[in-house]
């Protein structure tokens, strides 16, 4: 083979080298996504899920086929974990009543209760109230069927289509569990701000 | 026509783009003409934005310590 042969195959090498990155390369980009990912879906189990992630990720490397995917694929796998350990732990709490929900709108309890009478932007400074610690209880809060889509969906911006992939349902299931998952979100984020004083403390935060 | 109720129900659908046309067309006619469901369709747009932006600022260093640690632990199993 003369030079310029030997240089093209280098170059093959090389594409190929770029389109399949090490398992590790790959994982270690993602991995402050997906931790922080986990931290919102299950709180203090959060560097388990990614541990059980990363395991599997690692066993069925070789079944990625288009590497450009890596980060779906790897968001995919933690989802699973996430939900496979919620449901180990079963802590659907019972008592929260998913009947009066469907009526509850944050907005109109906002405008109702008028927590800041001083203000010309109620809902605003409401929302201002919280930071992120506040809002990552908020979601620990909510049960992990309606928790996970939330995060998934309206925070790091997936489809619910990519996400009912991702967990083998029904898009219907997904909607319906999302729909759900909002009101569920407005009501707890109004009870947590009555019990913490996010409400007193208001504009001044 | 439909009313409140009905509009509020799906405001997030009507963001998401997920309801279909004549349900879509139903929530546009409703908006028209209530302005307190454009203030809910407002706030709605502002949760959006308040879950979207809520992420983490920082991560316990510690946790992705460890985390690294086990993909050079996986690496060297390979080899």
């Amino acid at each position: 083979m003369g030079p310029v042969a030997d240089v093209e195959a280098d170059s093959v090498d090389q594409a190929c080298a770029e389109a399949r990155p090490s398992f590790k390369t790959l994982a270690r980009e993602h991995l402050p996504r997906l931790l922080s990912l986990a931290r919102r879906m299950v709180g203090g189990d959060a560097e388990d899920a990614v541990q059980d992630c990363l395991l599997k990720a690692f066993r069925k490397y070789d079944q990625l086929e288009d590497p450009e995917a890596g980060g779906a694929w790897l968001t995919s796998i933690l989802v699973n974990c996430c939900r496979d350990r919620g449901r180990v732990r079963s802590r659907q709490p019972a008592a929260i009543d998913l009947e009066d929900v469907e009526e509850f709108s944050l907005y109109r309890k906002i405008a109702l209760e008028d927590p800041f009478p001083y203000s010309d932007s109620l809902h605003l400074d409401f929302l201002a109230g919280f930071g992120s610690e506040d809002l990552r209880e908020v979601l620990l809060r909510l049960p992990e069927l309606y928790r996970i889509p939330l995060v998934v969906v309206y925070m790091d911006g997936y489809l619910a289509r990519e996400l009912a992939d991702m967990l083998q349902v029904p898009l219907g299931t997904v909607l319906a569990r999302l729909h759900r998952g909002r009101k569920l979100f407005e009501r707890t984020l109004w009870e947590y701000a009555e019990e913490t004083g996010l409400l007193r403390e208001g504009v001044q935060r | 026509m439909i009313g409140c109720h009905e509009a509020v129900r799906q405001l997030w659908e009507y963001i998401d783009g997920t309801l279909d046309t004549a349900d879509h067309e139903r929530i546009d006619e409703h908006l028209g003409r209530c302005r307190r469901c454009c203030g809910e369709l407002e706030f709605a747009h502002e949760l959006r934005g308040f879950l979207r932006h809520g992420r983490d600022a920082s991560l316990p260093e510690d946790s992705l310590e460890r985390l690294y640690r086990t993909l050079d632990a996986l690496e060297e199993q390979e080899q």
